[in-house]
């Protein structure tokens, strides 16, 4: 591989330098900037589907999700806007709306990535009424549970589950508002003929839909593996 | 997940095109959209042991079928009545009042779209725009296309219809 | 089998001649616009054996005849007569007029503006060959263009010359044909695609299936044509599975086309290759964006994913592709044959040529036309669509599906053009255009669409999942008058949050309905608060 090509921008008037194949998130993290983001983990590939990295860059009409847009040479971007906040917080509070979360009762109370955002972006409010839909707690696997009530539908246990693990034993049934994280042919997770237990996606769940079995109120701090170490390490062994 | 086809006795002329489409396509898992409209029309339905069959015989794991098969509105996992009631919902068809077509259904047979009646005689569905607007309001009865009436004359080919075979 | 150019001249010759063996031709709408066409057919077959003359009239099936309002349409050739709403029953009395006074009760006057005020190049062969038949498109000069590309053209030829006829894309968007096709041509790789958008999912809209259905060896002329300029070797037609007949008629014409070696390898002796095969859609909206299309011919779910790349670049399996749609591809083998400098001089100054419209909804004429570019909306509600039925009044035009919005009468005089219509907050869309008069209601119309787009929304993305779900419960409110004055603040950051940071064009447009009837129409919506209302935001637009 030949040494990849080095590009200098500037994110919120910082002059910064990243390698041609970087997104700017990765290259906004690397200098401290900090972006909000829920679907996105770094070992994982990148579907920018929260739309919570949007980012103004200048010459473009719209705003551009940070975690998918590789950087230019000479790009500005501002990271922190009056209507990136509002759009930010908007995402937010329809992510509230749209299951039933409850902090106050969940395992990941105070250590919930969408409650930490919705703090840091000042919601205080939800403008929209809640959907409260009826959904179903998959309790049937021996160490694990999946709430469906708290799930984001981030896709991050789809992933790490075909991608990291290999197993593929998750996936979305259905589309649009009535879209749901399915095992198998919608087996409860315990009846699961693929799923190997390892625990993956229960660790790289942001909220308290999948957590382990056992923990009360608050008490789900997850242990997130570092995914890249996994992913280079397997690669050494293999050869 | 069985590997074998399920029911091979019974079945066994139905699952042979369905075979085919698999074969050719060299049973890659890009086959499975094909397959599942090839099952779904051998079988009226795709129930979860053809999920599972299709899933082995494409390697496909069984969740990335399930959300397959559940993404696309064309494709149902129950069985469906002795007759079938398409609805459209196209634009053309709803300024021409289709949704009183669905209103006077749910009315008459007690059914909401989806359902099939409880003695199996009717299900009704809503479709998406079939094309036709220029005949909205438009039904389609068990694949015949009837469009260009007005709700109570289509209603009551509707009726027609359903008496026609009944013993 | 290799067949040549003067192979397929011949077959074209010997149709031609045995055409012109018969004193008359009986064409008789197969579509799907036209039921009990089936009847139709049998009861002339039936009429003319009891008829002297019978083995002198010809009874052909043909494609779509434009006027659906008026269906099932017949066609007398070479007297050029058409016979309106016919019933089996009436085969007889029109057999015993061939040659004589037409039957006047059901005669449909070939001087209407419907038929007048067209101009047809798309739909030229529609309803005058049998879509089941190569020799029939060969007899009408068909795969003329296409023969002379692969055989006598070098692709940059062949793509300066679509770029130079200004054609853009039909199914929606606009983008210049040529420059994609340019893109695909110059990307990196030595395989690539072209895949025809064929999932015609707007609701009011079916000018592709009619292509299917009526010209299909036109569909697959222009994607030969587009094939060989970019230098892909595999086709795919993604044709949604609610059109059945369509389907089946492509198919037939693969086969024929197959056989007569206009498709397969070493074409026409040419040293190009291509294979088309059929994709069936599913019923998903959301396939009509290009990547949900890509991932659905890969046998996925329907789900878009960010652009850049773009398809041009990484499409089907990661191949450069190029897609596109019906209506484009149809416009290539004209642009070829008659040229670019013809196309280009139809139309506006950046919308050139031609635009199939389905026209439907409250109107007298409704059906399938074709107009140049630069037609008034006045024009074609008015002189072709022959005005509202009924003693009702005009009250908006819809164009663009679930993504565009809806014309007030104000705006009636506009010409028609990409542009044009995106200025007056819709869009060109793949063509429905759904004339609505006083007794709908705009906020009910809007409702409808958030609903459609809510149910299609592929659920990837926050803003559109949750936000057209969000907008819908809204709209419900001022459909049943529940509604309070902040929820039309809340719809209208909502309709702006949507249109910003949706991932796809499925929600970035997702929200046009309700902007341009809030912009047009608003009374109707500050008449369904029931809450208190703002006087200074009513003042304002009244």
């Amino acid at each position: 591989m030949t040494a990849a090509q080095i590009l200098t921008l500037t994110i919120d008037g910082k002059h910064v330098s990243g390698l041609a194949h970087e997104t700017l998130l990765q290259v906004a993290l690397e200098n401290d900037i900090a972006i909000p983001t829920l679907c996105c983990l770094e070992g994982l590939s990148n579907q920018g589907s929260c739309r919570l990295c949007m980012v103004e860059i200048a010459g473009t009409t719209k705003p551009q999700p940070a975690c998918v847009t590789l950087i230019q040479e000479g790009m500005v971007v501002i990271t922190q806007s009056e209507n990136l906040r509002t759009y930010r917080r908007t995402i937010i509070e329809l992510l509230f709306s749209e299951r039933n979360h409850i902090c106050a009762v969940c395992v990941a109370n105070e250590h919930c990535e969408l409650q930490t955002l919705a703090r840091d972006l000042g919601v205080d409010h939800i403008s929209f009424p809640g959907r409260y839909p009826a959904l179903p707690v998959d309790a049937s696997h021996d160490r694990f549970v999946l709430d469906h009530n708290r799930c984001i539908l981030c896709t991050r246990c789809v992933r790490v589950c075909a991608e990291i693990e290999g197993a593929h034993t998750w996936d979305i049934q259905g589309r649009g508002i009535r879209s749901l994280i399915t095992a198998d042919f919608n087996s409860p997770w315990g009846q699961s003929t693929t799923c190997t237990s390892c625990g993956k996606c229960v660790q790289v769940c942001p909220t308290g839909a999948l957590f382990e079995k056992g923990r009360s109120v608050a008490e789900m701090l997850k242990k997130r593996p570092s995914l890249p170490y996994l992913v280079s390490n397997r690669t050494r062994e293999q050869q | 997940m069985p590997a074998s086809q399920p029911d091979q006795s019974a079945t066994d002329k139905r699952w042979k095109t369905i075979n085919l489409v698999m074969q050719r396509h060299d049973h890659r898992p890009e086959a499975l959209i094909e397959t599942l409209h090839a099952a779904q029309e051998a079988f009226g339905f795709l129930d979860p042991e053809t999920l599972a069959y299709i899933a082995t015989q494409l390697d496909v794991p069984p969740a990335k079928v399930y959300g397959v098969t559940t993404f696309y509105n064309h494709f149902n996992c129950s069985p469906r009545g002795e007759h079938f009631l398409e609805i459209c919902t196209g634009t053309a068809c709803h300024v021409k009042g289709t949704d009183r077509i669905a209103a006077w259904a749910q009315e008459k047979y007690g059914l909401e779209p989806g359902q099939t009646t409880a003695d199996n005689r009717l299900s009704m569905v809503e479709v998406r725009c079939v094309g036709a607007c220029a005949l909205a309001p438009v039904i389609i009865t068990d694949g015949t296309l009837i469009g260009a009436k007005t709700i109570a004359e289509t209603t009551d080919l509707i009726e027609e219809w359903l008496h026609d075979d009944a013993p | 089998m290799t067949m040549h150019l003067e192979e397929l001249h011949q077959l074209a010759d010997d149709r031609r001649r045995e055409l012109e063996g018969f004193a008359h031709h009986i064409l008789v709408c197969t579509s799907l616009g036209c039921p009990k066409n089936k009847e139709i057919i049998a009861a002339f077959r039936q009429a003319l054996t009891n008829s002297e003359a019978g083995e002198k009239v010809l009874v052909r099936k043909v494609g779509c005849m434009g006027l659906c309002a008026a269906g099932p349409v017949v066609l007398i050739l070479p007297e050029e007569i058409y016979y309106q709403k016919v019933a089996p029953g009436d085969a007889a009395e029109i057999v015993s007029a061939l040659g004589r006074e037409p039957v006047q009760r059901l005669l449909l006057p070939s001087d209407l503006p419907f038929f007048t005020r067209q101009y047809k190049n798309v739909l030229a062969l529609f309803g005058r060959i049998d879509p089941e038949s190569l020799e029939d498109y060969l007899a009408a000069g068909g795969y003329e263009a296409a023969v002379t590309t692969i055989t006598r053209m070098r692709p940059t030829e062949v793509i300066r010359s679509i770029d130079k006829s200004g054609l853009r894309g039909r199914g929606g968007a606009g983008y210049p044909t040529g420059l994609k096709w340019s893109t695909v041509a110059k990307a990196q790789g030595k395989k690539k695609y072209v895949v025809c958008n064929a999932d015609e999912g707007d609701p009011g809209a079916f000018m592709d299936r009619a292509i299917l259905e009526s010209t299909p060896h036109a569909l697959l002329e222009g994607i030969l044509i587009a094939a060989y300029a970019v230098g892909a070797d595999c086709a795919y037609i993604y044709v949604r599975a609610e059109y059945p007949l369509a389907v089946r008629r492509l198919k037939r014409a693969i086969r024929e086309a197959l056989r007569a070696n206009l498709l397969g390898t070493a074409i026409c002796g040419s040293a190009f290759s291509l294979t088309i095969q059929i994709r069936l859609g599913a019923g998903a909206f959301v396939c009509g964006e290009e990547t949900a299309l890509i991932a659905s011919v890969e046998g996925g779910r329907g789900v878009p994913r960010p652009r850049p790349p773009y398809p041009a670049e990484k499409g089907l399996w990661g191949r450069p592709t190029l897609i596109n749609n019906v209506e484009t591809l149809a416009n290539v083998p004209g642009i070829i044959q008659r040229g670019a400098d013809w196309f280009a001089g139809l139309g506006t100054e950046k919308s050139k040529g031609t635009k199939v419209f389905a026209l439907t909804g409250t109107i007298n004429n409704a059906g399938l036309i074709e107009v140049p570019m630069g037609m008034t909306l006045r024009e074609i509600v008015e002189e072709i669509g022959g005005g509202i039925p009924g003693g009702h009044t005009f009250k908006a035009v819809q164009t663009g599906g679930p993504s565009g919005g809806c014309i007030p009468a104000e705006h009636l005089d506009t010409p028609v053009s990409y542009e044009n219509l995106s200025a007056l907050g819709s869009i060109m869309g793949s063509g429905g255009m759904i004339v609505m008069d006083e007794t709908t209601s705009m906020v009910d119309i809007v409702t409808y669409f958030m609903a459609f787009s809510m149910e299609e929304s592929c659920g990837k993305c926050v803003p559109c999942r949750v936000g057209t779900a969000q907008m819908h419960t809204l709209l419900k409110k001022f459909q049943t008058r529940t509604a309070i004055d902040d929820d039309l603040t809340t719809l209208e950051s909502l309709c702006h949050l949507v249109r910003n940071t949706s991932l796809c064009g499925l929600g970035q447009s997702a929200p046009n309905p309700v902007l341009s009837t809030l912009n047009y129409f608003r009374p109707e919506y500050l008449e369904r608060i029931t809450g208190p209302v703002d006087p200074c935001r009513q003042e304002e637009k009244q």
